[in-house]
């Protein structure tokens, strides 16, 4: 029992990232109807603002401490942060530990900057291209920005704790009235999925409840129509691109305590993410949701020992298997929408 | 041989002096000029540096390239000559190999088998490499020394630590200088019964491949010769990158030390992971809760950051030795490089002058004079104490080291501190021990 | 001639030419100077551009034809070369069964998971199949390549790859001077290469390759025979719209159906050949990335294009083989006839896109092609022809008006 409850809250943790990936990449690829492959690398540029962000809290000016030595032997040079030293040790240490949470700040006009030359300036011209042209530019686009932020970073993953504060794990197995240590989480990854929760709502209703959101959803209905009213969809459309990568940014940021970022994370969750959006159905958002957390759930259980006792390997298939089944019974994945990239 | 296969390089000077009338082409098939595989018949020699210059372990690669490059220069009498100066073995002279000047080529295994075996064939097809060294996985070192056994030339291995490397999968023209999962579990056994007793319960989680593979079962091996218990091994997907479903379950299973099989991002994130899950902080059967990596790299540590503290963990070779060869080489590295250099990066300068020092022992650039002069070859010098190239499989035999993140670093350089250095008796295994079995060296097989 | 119109057999022919010459065409630099880095004609390189060249002229029958876009097909790829190293293991070195089982093999993967994945079009068809193959990937990273388990089909990361005591049936384990026997054709060795010495220049010629390069140019005609074939239009008119040909009482799933297992069967090739040629099968063949590129390849060169999808294949290997070779070192060789401020600045300008940073190159020609030739390269070299054409046209005009000016 204890072990099912664990491995719920590690589905709904690996569920909320996913979600969130998906609910950016299906906001331009369900319902723009342009395969985004550059998704997962907005995905990265967002953990790596939470890394640039860092760097640039901890630039440092060097004092030499003569009573230890370097490598070669010569007195060592020890880092000291400007922001320490201008704010004294506490208060801007206290800066540096809650360097990921401020880099939400920083990372959303970013985001939504990086977002909008990406349609203004790429995508926009090519709606109408078939989608192979679509998957060439964006992967080419894709691999450009992996290479640039290699180049900077290098190819080794950069920790990025979480702030002080968050760090260890909460006991819920305790409260629940079961053993010590029976189901203990991480409190960052309770935050993440708290923060998944938040920004999904906030894009449901956002859509919902503004007369932004009703006009981007009947231009996702009927393009032409809403075009034929005088609308500029165009331009809703564009400032749609900017919130997806904002969405797909924000996850990234978040993402760094979990697991340190590198170059490439986005590629590792560039599959995953197209799989996910195709589960839960083309165009609909709901169902992209939906589809991250029935898979981050099916994936932490297939991780559990007994059940890979009795299918070796099952936790390496897992999702594609699901998503097979899914897509054969329900020839529109959960939700899908008729007639959305079918041909 | 069939065909003749003569190449390129080996044409060159018959080529060059029949060409001296240059008007006319002069056309050429090449019979039996070549005694083996790419004879440098010019005034240099050409090695292959092939390692991973995309992908995950391309930090790792650059490192690698880095030291080689160090040693070609040292060899060709450029530079403060490194190790040069404290190798045991005096042939080596500064200018180049064999009177020849060294050149080197270099190439990108994007650590995948497939691509590895590509750029040394072209190394070898176009470049007219004798010789292939680098990498940094098991899957690449053994694909890329079959193909060298095939092609004849000499592999010389970069960061491999599976065992099948010089076990089962060992072939006559490889050589390994990195130590092994077997010399893993031999050093760090007595160090973790002597720092968390000999009644600790261990949960391993290994990298579903073949290096995990052995690694598992070389720990799993020499922790429970001193009494520790295996409550579960556990294989995780390599391509995973969100440990916390496997590593959830740990607390409940009865285990008080977690031994993590992992390697480069995988290693990580699962210390990262585990480290989140607030391991270290519990207690389980009345005894503190411990995490093991017995692979570490100093790049890895630099990427868990501060999670590695008080972590255990084994390594070929650390640039905080106090022995002269070692410090020779951190001097000439640093010096030029401006950082310490990694085990891997050491691995790599070592074994490209054992290579050449070979060649000069023996006369040749034939590999079969090359294998011959480097089996059994005993020498010190080159930072990791008396070590002997055992002639049964090609690895090499020597000191293994035992380290720990460090509590409190004063530099980025310095996470990883020594504990203990094993001595080689400890970690030395019959040829024919069983996790070794299985595999023939085969004949040198000099190609041509 | 074959049964093809003029021009088509002109394609053929040209093809032919330029497959039967590639060695000297592909290496045009003389093998000492500095831009001898460039040349690509060593046996490796040249065996890989036709090899993926199969690989992408049977990714375009499905793709380009029926609109229908796999990405798994890399399955079928690693699929192939498990197959026949297999044989090479039990049976014989000899390629012949090797080839017709990898291609049989695959044949049949390709009809249960194309039969499945058939049910679905458009983006479901595609992930179908993405997770096939990431099925099969996994599978034999991990399950079925562990060497301690009873059914180790794959040995993992390692490769599946021949060792000195595999039970080879007809033929030895292993050689009298102790090695492994060589992939061949009855006799003729695939790793068996001859080398010309013309002046400064030097070709070589690789039995492997000229035994792929005539496998390849069948494919092609055959390709070219489908493409022009009443299947070929059954297979255009579902891309043009599936829905019209049900509503007229055509099944189109048996037409799709086929074209997805001839595709299969054209990667199993490849694949069977990439292990005739260097008897190793890794799981990295099945991977994704490994799909993606195929994908990339027929894009890139000109989807439904009958010579776009092979000049595709052999841009990318041509980066990824070349262009990851070039270090810091080739460049100030290059470079250094330069003053040395000036040397230093082109090679830190250049270096970023060279060596260890041949993806950023790989990414930006994606762009730039995609951006600026709709149709692909194939779209770039009509292109030219036709400047060619319109400026001889125009000279023309001028050696006409000439003579009346005088």
């Amino acid at each position: 029992m204890d072990a099912i409850l664990l491995q719920i809250l590690n589905g709904l943790d690996k569920g909320s990232a996913y979600a969130l990936i998906a609910l950016g990449l299906t906001l331009i690829f369900g319902t723009l109807g342009v395969v985004n492959f550059a998704h997962g690398a907005l995905f990265m540029i967002g953990a790596f603002c939470a890394v640039t962000l860092s760097k640039i809290l901890t630039i440092s000016k060097e004092v030499v401490d003569p009573t230890k030595t370097d490598f070669l032997g010569n007195p060592l040079k020890v880092k000291v942060p400007y922001i320490e030293s201008w704010f004294g040790e506490s208060f801007g240490g206290a800066i540096i530990d809650w360097s990921v949470p401020l880099a939400i700040l920083f990372a959303i006009p970013i985001m939504l900057f990086v977002g909008y030359a990406m349609e203004r300036g790429l995508i926009k011209h090519f709606y109408k291209r078939p989608h192979a042209d679509q998957i060439l530019v964006t992967f080419g686009l894709a691999i450009v920005l992996q290479e640039v932020v290699k180049y900077f970073y290098g190819a080794n993953p950069i920790p990025t704790p979480a702030p002080e504060a968050f760090k260890g794990s909460f006991d819920f197995g305790a409260m629940l009235g079961f053993e010590a240590n029976a189901i203990i989480y991480p409190y960052w990854r309770m935050v993440y999925f708290l923060f998944a929760g938040v920004i999904i709502a906030g894009v449901f209703a956002f859509l919902q409840f503004t007369t932004f959101g009703m006009v981007v959803r009947a231009g996702m209905a009927d393009r032409e129509t809403v075009g034929l009213l005088g609308i500029n969809i165009d331009r809703r459309f564009t400032i749609m691109f900017g919130l997806a990568a904002a969405v797909a940014g924000l996850a990234g940021v978040m993402y760094t305590p979990i697991n340190s970022p590198n170059y490439h994370m986005g590629m590792d969750f560039l599959v995953l993410s197209f799989v996910v959006v195709v589960v839960g159905g083309m165009g609909s958002l709901p169902g992209a949701v939906a589809a991250g957390f029935l898979l981050g759930i099916l994936e932490a259980f297939a991780s559990m020992n007994w059940i890979k006792d009795i299918i070796p390997g099952i936790d390496q298939i897992i999702i594609y298997l699901v998503a097979i089944v899914i897509l054969l019974t329900r020839p529109r994945g959960l939700m899908g929408r008729k007639g959305v990239m079918e041909d | 041989m069939s065909n003749s296969n003569m190449t390129r390089r080996g044409m060159l000077k018959t080529g060059a002096v029949a060409g001296a009338g240059v008007a006319l082409p002069t056309i050429f098939t090449a019979s039996s000029a070549a005694a083996y595989t790419n004879e440098p018949t010019g005034s240099t020699v050409t090695l292959g540096f092939n390692v991973p210059q995309t992908g995950p372990y391309a930090d790792e690669g650059a490192d690698e390239l880095l030291a080689q490059k160090l040693a070609v220069e040292h060899l060709n009498g450029e530079g403060d000559g490194g190790c040069l100066n404290t190798f045991s073995s005096k042939a080596l002279k500064g200018n180049g190999i064999l009177g020849k000047k060294v050149e080197f080529v270099t190439g990108d295994t994007q650590t995948k088998s497939d691509a590895a075996r590509a750029s040394a064939k072209s190394m070898i097809e176009k470049d007219g490499a004798v010789m292939i060294n680098g990498g940094s996985s098991s899957g690449v070192a053994v694909a890329v020394q079959g193909l060298c056994q095939e092609a004849g030339v000499i592999f010389m291995a970069g960061l491999t630590h599976a065992n099948d490397t010089t076990g089962k999968d060992k072939k006559a023209n490889g050589f390994r200088h990195f130590f092994n999962a077997y010399m893993s579990g031999a050093a760090l056994a007595p160090v973790l019964a002597a720092e968390m007793g000999k009644d600790r319960r261990a949960y391993h989680l290994t990298a579903d491949y073949n290096w995990g593979w052995t690694q598992e079962e070389s720990i799993v091996a020499s922790t429970e010769a001193m009494g520790w218990e295996t409550v579960n091994t556990v294989r995780t997907p390599l391509a995973a990158t969100d440990f916390s479903s496997y590593i959830a379950p740990v607390l409940n299973s009865g285990a008080d030390v977690l031994v993590l099989n992992h390697y480069g991002g995988n290693m990580v994130n699962s210390l990262t992971n585990a480290i989140q899950f607030d391991l270290l902080a519990k207690v389980a059967n009345g005894k503190d809760f411990k995490i093991v990596v017995p692979l570490y790299s100093e790049l890895m540590a630099t990427g868990a950051g501060e999670n590695i503290k008080g972590v255990l963990g084994s390594m070929n070779w650390n640039w905080q030795l106090t022995d002269d060869g070692t410090k020779a080489f951190v001097k000439s590295f640093g010096e030029k490089y401006g950082k310490p250099p990694s085990n891997s990066a050491q691995t790599c300068y070592a074994q490209t002058l054992l290579y050449a020092d070979a060649c000069e022992r023996a006369g040749t650039f034939n590999p079969c004079g090359v294998v011959e002069a480097l089996e059994g070859f005993e020498f010190d010098g080159l930072g990791n104490g008396p070590t002997l190239y055992r002639a049964e499989d090609h690895q090499c035999f020597k000191d293994v080291l035992v380290v720990r993140g460090n509590m409190n670093p004063t530099s980025p350089y310095d996470t990883l501190e020594i504990v203990e250095k094993t001595p080689v008796e400890q970690v030395t295994y019959a040829p024919d021990h069983p996790m070794f079995a299985g595999g023939a060296l085969g004949s040198c097989n000099p190609g041509a | 001639m074959f049964g093809l119109d003029k021009k088509d057999t002109s394609l053929l022919m040209i093809v032919a030419v330029l497959t039967m010459f590639a060695p000297f065409i592909l290496n045009p630099f003389p093998t000492d100077s500095g831009l001898a880095q460039f040349n690509a004609g060593y046996p490796d390189l040249m065996q890989r551009f036709v090899i993926f060249g199969i690989f992408a002229i049977g990714f375009n029958i499905l793709f380009g034809l029926t609109g229908y876009l796999s990405f798994g097909h890399a399955a079928f790829l690693g699929i192939g070369s498990y197959s026949a190293v297999w044989m090479f293991k039990l049976l014989s070195m000899n390629i012949i069964p090797a080839i017709i089982l990898s291609v049989i093999v695959s044949g049949l993967f390709a009809v249960v998971i194309g039969y499945v994945s058939l049910r679905r079009s458009g983006i479901y068809f595609s992930i179908l199949t993405l997770a096939f193959a990431q099925m099969c990937y996994n599978m034999a990273y991990s399950v079925l390549g562990n060497p301690a388990s009873s059914y180790n089909l794959t040995n993992g990361e390692t490769g599946l790859q021949l060792l000195l005591d595999d039970p080879r049936v007809l033929g030895v384990s292993a050689t009298a001077d102790g090695s492994i026997p060589v992939t061949n054709l009855f006799g003729l060795e695939m790793r068996g290469s001859e080398t010309i010495e013309m002046g400064a220049w030097s070709f070589s010629f690789s039995a492997g390759y000229y035994v792929s390069a005539i496998i390849m140019l069948l494919s092609f005609y055959i390709a070219i025979r489908v493409f022009r074939s009443p299947f070929g239009m059954m297979l255009r008119a579902v891309k043009c719209n599936q829905n019209r040909m049900n509503f007229t009482g055509l099944s189109t799933r048996p037409y799709t159906l086929a074209a997805f297992v001839i595709s299969g069967m054209y990667a199993g090739l490849a694949g069977g050949l990439m292990a005739c040629m260097d008897p190793l099968a890794g799981a990295e063949r099945m991977q994704w990335t490994a799909s993606g590129e195929v994908v990339l390849m027929t894009i890139l060169g000109g989807a439904g294009t009958l010579i776009g999808p092979v000049l595709g294949a052999g841009a990318i290997k041509y980066m990824e083989n070349i262009f990851s070779k070039i270090n810091d070192t080739v460049l100030h060789g290059w470079f250094s006839f330069l003053p040395d401020g000036l040397e230093d600045f082109v090679v830190f300008v250049i270096h970023p896109f060279v060596g260890k940073g041949w993806h950023l190159t790989l990414g930006l020609v994606f762009m730039a092609v995609v951006i600026f030739l709709p149709g692909g390269l194939v779209e770039g070299g009509q292109r030219i022809m036709n400047l060619i054409k319109r400026r001889k046209k125009s000279d023309d005009d001028a050696a006409e008006t000439q003579p009346a000016a005088e």
